[in-house]
């Protein structure tokens, strides 16, 4: 038999209904599996070796008693919350995020260990993080991904049943496909980012990384919702996500964008992703090519974008409040010390380039350029949905790469975000599925784009497109 | 060389809404520091802004009763910088989308109407407090958050005293809309002023100072009075005005330098991504108008037509929201065909009373009746005027009613001839040479008789009839 | 548009962030690069398209005015670096 902490939430559940299995036995199994693998992959924080409660819950609901991972960037009420940051040392907060509370009604375990991240989900390797990086599962040398790394790795490796991730560049789907696990980048507005510590408020999303696409379904069903605390959320019915695991894609309109399948793709990649969008045909689906114009511009506009709204977010953390201060006889030092302490290179980066983006006399030149070709990206998605019914991509160019291979050239590493980005920009939702190995043995990830709140259709055609593969069954040597 | 004064104001109102602008914390003054603080209005991280439905509403109102053309879209903004008294080390403001613009003003200015403008009306929210200490700062954001509006005049006020007056005329409408305290010396109203000099006639404006720190309309008046002589004497010695921000040291009654000018700040304003924005249609607008109370002019305009009072007069009781009502409620209580009668009352022995109590009309603790029976007594002549206002003043002070104090006093006049005739014999055999005078054409000496009486009866003779006894019985 | 010493000196002013003489070499090479290839926006014929700030067509949200319970002070402050009484407490304000 399986040990519990292979399987997925579903499979649990079944087991827990039955009452073949103990709640207890769950977690015992995925901290005996975290006692073996995490000093090597490290896809937790703070983790101090020993077995820690969950956080209270209600004794019922639909997930009870499956233990649910965190990414450390969600706040967790008297939990630390760290986003993986030096500032942010020791910081207790006294709520919950939203999606905390829905999990909590809905009687998941919280699990106490947090996932690691890139500080403040500024990246897309793990390399990042405070408290050093987290390893690929497939290949120790190489990176999980970014920012969620943690919580794809911790779920790849099976040291999670699921986990939430953020995000918002790519930061679940892009570490999902390095890892060989499911991620889901909801459509902006679907659920709430209250208590999500902001990177980009227009462009942030908290979603599932999980090892199925039924889990996705399954979770994104729970945090999904109105919440009158987010202006930004939407207030529209969630639909019951698992009925659109049917498997009926015969007749659906996929388009494939031309502009998706040049520049710098690794031609593994390529016969990967033209193999799948083949497997897809097969099974009903009408594919054509189709056009998205401005998406050579979607990594340069993002990058002003995202860095101007977190130049503004970063702002609160000066030592004033909550978390880490630098000694100093006055406050414009204490400021300046502070943050020059407490943030990593790529923090100071991404707050240093918003700054300047938003600054006098480089506003118009860059911030508000970019919102504007912000919009045309959003038309292109626009034109193309009228006749589509989702789009279809890789999630990333090439594989997971080597840890340290991209450090030294952060524009290389921005440029490995160059298929997530768009769907951020654009605020529709996406999803990446395994979809094949390198002969490296390392997971390709299949991307699909549909319209705002049609999360539907990306479950409708990844589960036919997973029911119909084994790859997703596939589990790392360990 | 002769110079002209430009004076801007910009006004800064706190809403009195119950909760803040973008959280559910209750605003009620005089707590303990940071126990009126919530995770949002602390900026915690993952907190996220929703704004506060009735701050608009109240917003709106302003604006319309300003006559501002309301923005059909409008938002917020980011104005980044640190301080530490401003949580998220930015204040949610707006900048190019202002919730309105060019409304207009009406003062009087050397008793002409005139125009001033407001560029714009836009919604913000406060800062918190901080308290300096020899070695430390101390932060309560219990303040933090309070929504705010920010009332911004063109530069067409040309003195101190139009200054004033523009404060005085826009705290009483906002008063009347019952949207925010405006009370300077708890900080609910606070006004900076921009103040330049410029040769009379000239286009283009003077280096001008922004002064701070007044906390009354007095001291805002005085500083710009203060400024106008600084200017004035910097300008006609030849001395290079710089640009700078002063500070209204009232002790002293100068104001003081604070900062010269560093270069502009640089706030890098963006629109706020965690706020939507708002969408003002003609409906909402037209809705909200037609809720808006009558506002002091229009208010100074019924009283001038339907009672018949002055402008000077009107303007005075409409000033105030309170004493309009309570000066309405009297004139339509008084049965008289003359309402100039209850008004002169009004804006007379009333205000008079409250000045000398430094209170307001309507916080005279007098009940109108008693009002109406004393001003009725006096008609019917049962009482002097002289003998009624001392019973108005004791009336205020012990709350009896006027019956038993004129009674207590014995303050009833005398119009019984009778009586009247035995004071005037009393008098005319104490007064011969008077009455000789009289007889020989003086009519000066009857006020002197006259008066004789009055004094003889301790003021309570009816002095017309006393006049009029006279007249007949020297005749 | 390139990015010399000085304006990174004075963005990192604007940001509160101190930088050691080589963080700002370094960054400023950096920022240099990232900008040269962010650039690659500037051809674009953007004039007659309108900036999106806001991807969602949601507007007017707005919460009723009514309280909800605050925090305690000691919860406020519980994270405090610094605090005085019910005060936070940062050091000597010289502008």
């Amino acid at each position: 038999m399986m040990d519990l902490n292979q399987l997925t939430a579903h499979e649990l559940l079944n087991k827990l209904k039955a009452k073949e299995i103990s709640p207890e036995s769950i977690s015992e199994s995925l901290y005996a599996r975290i006692h073996k693998v995490d000093p090597k992959i490290k896809a937790y924080v703070r983790n101090k070796g020993q077995q820690e409660a969950p956080l209270k819950s209600q004794p019922n609901g639909l997930l009870k008693d499956v233990p649910i991972t965190i990414k450390d960037n969600i706040c967790t009420e008297g939990l630390s919350t760290e986003c993986c940051s030096k500032i942010l040392e020791g910081f207790h907060p006294p709520y919950d995020a939203t999606v905390i509370s829905k999990l909590k009604n809905s009687g998941a375990q919280i699990f106490s260990l947090k996932a690691n991240m890139d500080e403040f989900a500024f990246g897309s390797s793990t390399e990042n993080s405070y408290f050093g990086a987290t390893a690929n599962p497939w290949n120790l040398g190489h990176v999980p991904g970014g920012s969620s790394g943690g919580s794809a790795a911790a779920v790849a490796a099976d040291e999670a049943i699921w986990a939430l991730g953020s995000d918002t560049g790519g930061s679940i789907r892009q570490p999902a496909s390095f890892c060989g696990v499911v991620g889901l980048k909801p459509t902006y507005g679907r659920v709430s980012r209250f208590g999500l510590i902001a990177f980009a408020s227009s462009l942030d999303q908290i979603g599932p990384i999980t090892k199925d696409v039924e889990d996705a379904a399954i979770l994104a069903g729970i945090i999904s919702g109105y919440d009158p605390k987010d202006s930004t959320s939407i207030n529209k019915d969630v639909p019951d996500y698992t009925k659109s695991l049917n498997g009926d894609i015969k007749g659906l309109k996929i388009g494939i964008p031309k502009e998706y399948f040049v520049q710098g793709m690794d031609p593994e990649v390529k016969s990967i992703i033209e193999e799948a969008i083949n497997k897809l045909k097969s099974l009903g689906a009408d594919s054509k090519q189709v056009s998205l114009p401005h998406t050579e511009y979607a990594v340069p506009v993002y990058y002003i974008i995202a860095t101007a709204e977190a130049s503004s977010n970063l702002a609160r953390f000066d030592g004033v409040q909550y978390g880490y201060r630098a000694k100093s006889d006055n406050l414009i030092d204490m400021y300046k010390q502070t943050r020059a302490e407490g943030f990593g290179e790529e923090a100071k980066r991404r707050i240093l380039l918003g700054t300047f983006a938003l600054s006098h006399g480089y506003y118009d030149a860059y911030y508000l350029r970019a919102l504007k070709v912000r919009t045309l990206i959003k038309q292109d998605f626009d034109r193309v949905f009228g006749d589509f019914d989702c789009i279809v991509t890789p999630t990333c160019p090439t594989a997971a790469f080597k840890i340290g291979e991209k450090t030294q050239d952060p524009l290389k590493m921005y440029l490995s975000d160059i298929y997530t980005i768009s769907v951020n920009l654009a605020g529709i939702p996406a999803i990446s599925i395994p979809c094949g190995f390198t002969k490296a043995g390392l997971p390709i990830g299949l991307q699909i784009m549909a319209k705002p709140f049609d999360e539907e259709m990306l479950f409708r055609v990844a589960h036919a497109f997973e029911q119909s593969t084994d790859w997703h069954k596939v589990k790392p040597k360990l | 060389m002769k110079y002209e004064t430009v004076i801007g104001l910009e006004v800064h109102l706190q809403l009195k809404t119950k909760t803040k602008a973008f959280c559910g914390c209750a605003i009620d003054f005089g707590q303990p520091p940071n126990s009126n603080v919530c995770p949002v209005c602390l900026g915690f991280p993952g907190t996220l802004p929703v704004y506060n439905k009735e701050a608009l509403n109240y917003a709106i109102k302003v604006a319309l009763a300003f006559d501002c053309q309301i923005q059909e879209h409008t938002k917020f903004d980011r104005k980044n910088y640190f301080y530490p008294d401003l949580p998220k080390n930015y204040q949610i403001s707006q900048y190019d989308l202002p919730l309105s613009r060019q409304g207009h003003m009406m003062i009087t200015s050397k008793d002409a109407p005139k125009r001033i403008g407001i560029t714009r009306i836009h919604l913000e929210e406060d800062a918190g407090k901080l308290i300096h200490e020899a070695d430390a700062s101390l932060v309560d954001f219990n303040r933090t958050g309070i929504p705010l509006l920010e009332i911004v005049s063109e530069p067409d006020l040309s003195s101190p005293q139009e200054a004033f007056d523009y404060l005085t005329g826009l705290k009483s409408i906002v008063e009347y809309l019952d949207v925010s305290d405006c009370d300077m010396e708890k900080g609910s109203l606070r006004c900076d002023a921009n103040i330049s000099l410029r040769p009379e006639g000239a286009k283009e404006l003077g280096v001008k100072t922004e002064l701070k720190n007044m906390n009354s309309f007095k001291g805002v008046k005085d500083a710009l009075v203060f400024e106008v002589s600084r200017q004035t004497e910097l300008l006609q010695s030849n001395q290079a005005m710089v640009q700078e921000t002063r500070l209204w040291d009232a002790d002293g009654g100068r104001t003081i330098v604070m900062r010269s000018k560093e270069g502009a700040k640089d706030y890098r304003y963006f629109p706020d991504p965690d706020l939507a924005v708002f969408i003002i249609d003609q409906p909402m607008i037209a809705k909200i108008k037609s809720a808006l109370p009558e506002l002091p002019q229009e208010k100074l305009r019924r009283f001038v037509r339907d009672y018949s009072l002055t402008e000077y007069d009107a303007g005075i009781l409409v000033s105030s929201k309170g004493d309009a009502e309570f000066s309405e409620a009297c004139i339509q209580k008084y049965q008289g065909h003359d309402k100039k009668i209850m008004v002169n009352w009004l804006i007379g022995p009333l205000l008079s009373e409250a000045n000398s109590r430094k209170v307001k009309l309507h916080e005279l603790k007098l009940d109108k009746n008693e009002l109406l029976s004393l001003i009725g007594l006096v008609e019917k002549q049962e009482i002097s005027l002289l003998s009624a206002k001392s019973v108005l003043t004791q009336a205020i002070d012990t709350q009896k009613p006027v019956q038993v104090l004129i009674k207590e006093g014995n303050l009833s006049q005398i119009s019984n001839t009778d009586l009247l005739q035995q004071i005037i014999e009393t008098v005319i055999a104490e007064n011969t040479k008077s009455v000789d005078d009289f007889k020989a054409g003086k009519t000066n000496a009857l006020m002197f008789l006259v008066g004789q009486v009055m004094k003889k009866s301790a003021g309570k003779a009816n002095p017309k009839i006393v006049s009029d006894l006279i007249n007949r019985r020297l005749s | 548009m390139s990015i010399d010493k000085e304006t990174v000196k004075h963005i990192a002013h604007l940001a509160r962030i101190e930088l050691q003489p080589n963080e700002l070499e370094k960054l400023s090479l950096q920022l240099h690069d990232i900008l040269g290839f962010i650039d690659k926006i500037s051809g674009l014929d953007i004039d007659k398209v309108s900036p999106t700030s806001h991807i969602l067509p949601v507007s007017n949200v707005l919460r009723d005015d009514y309280p909800h319970v605050s925090l305690p002070a000691e919860k406020a402050l519980e994270n405090a670096p610094s605090k005085k009484g019910n005060f936070f407490s940062v050091p000597k304000i010289i502008e």
